[in-house]
């Protein structure tokens, strides 16, 4: 027997509703750009209207965007020892869009924009030049110098400082590559299951049927955890920056 | 057997990583709950790291997914 499998990967595709050219720029309206707007909306909507009548007392939808905030707030701070505070804006900002982008996916029919290598590919290397660029303002030349770990015997050098270099420039690829493939990976799992399940004899439908409600709880899960380990990831990076070598 | 036809054995053979990442996660949760046994308090803290250790090593796997899907665009 074979199985139509083609539908668990043909909802990854980029579909262009409107070719738009800005000169060099592809600024083409497709589902993706479509649902990260969307994405953003929801997260502005939700924020602004938990906050609509803020109370000393907060009540559930200001208690619940308030511990967000706390949360990723104590986070950026424990992880960036120097400026933390600084940060806090900008890392509840990527945990709130990414948390959005993967969130909008797990809606019937909706398109999963941090399942695009291109999406958090540019956010990866966002996050990545940034750092290079505090490294370079902070230390100068002495941005060379982290590539060499304090303590180690001389005649290592030539072993280590190539290591360190490949270890540094592999953080943007693993941090896009960590979003990408599990967003990828989840919504795959999902419509094998589905596909899986409905070419069940009905009797023992409700078995795999029923796992995939199972396996919504743990992408919902794996959505906060990616944006969170991606703020967190964030954090090290910048903090690794501002620290003196 | 030509190229096309091993695309699929290859894709098969890119998920054995998983196993790695198997053995990761089995071992990051049996140390969680020993050490939850013997220290009941600090689970508040601990479960922060098995989590992230979790998200980290499932993603060891996930790049099993991605040479899957590299492999799957030299068969095309």
């Amino acid at each position: 027997m074979s199985l139509d499998m083609s539908g668990t990967i043909s909802h990854f595709e980029v579909v262009i509703y409107q070719d738009l050219h800005l000169g060099p720029l592809d600024i083409s309206i497709s589902n993706t750009s479509v649902f990260t707007w969307l994405a953003v909306f929801v997260v502005i909507a939700v924020l602004r209207l938990a906050y609509l009548h803020p109370k000393i007392i907060p009540g559930y939808a200001q208690l619940l965007v308030e511990t967000l905030y706390d949360f990723i707030a104590r986070q950026t701070e424990g992880n960036i020892h120097r400026e933390g505070k600084e940060y806090i804006p900008l890392m509840f900002t990527i945990f709130t869009f990414i948390l959005g982008c993967n969130l909008i996916g797990l809606v019937p029919g909706a398109f999963t924009p941090t399942s695009q290598l291109a999406v958090t590919g540019t956010l990866a290397i966002g996050i990545f030049s940034y750092a290079i660029w505090v490294r370079v303002k902070r230390h100068g030349w002495g941005f060379f110098r982290a590539f060499s770990p304090q303590g180690v015997p001389p005649i290592l050098l030539p072993l280590m400082v190539p290591i360190e270099f490949i270890s540094f420039l592999a953080r943007p690829v693993t941090l896009a590559l960590r979003l990408f493939a599990n967003m990828t990976a989840g919504h795959t799992a999902l419509g094998v299951l589905a596909v899986l399940g409905l070419a069940t004899p009905w009797f023992a439908q409700w078995l795999p049927l029923g796992f995939t409600v199972v396996q919504i709880a743990l992408e919902l899960m794996i959505a906060f955890i990616q944006a969170y380990i991606f703020v967190i990831l964030s954090c090290v990076y910048i903090d690794d920056a501002l620290a003196d070598h | 057997m030509d190229a096309t036809a091993m695309v699929p054995i290859g894709m098969g053979l890119a998920a054995a990583g998983m196993g790695g990442a198997a053995l990761g996660i089995g071992m990051i949760f049996s140390k969680m709950i020993e050490s939850v046994a013997r220290q009941p308090e600090a689970e508040a803290r601990l479960s922060k790291y098995a989590w992230i250790g979790f998200a980290l090593v499932e993603t060891i796997a996930l790049y099993g997914l991605v040479i899957a899907f590299i492999i799957m665009g030299q068969g095309q």
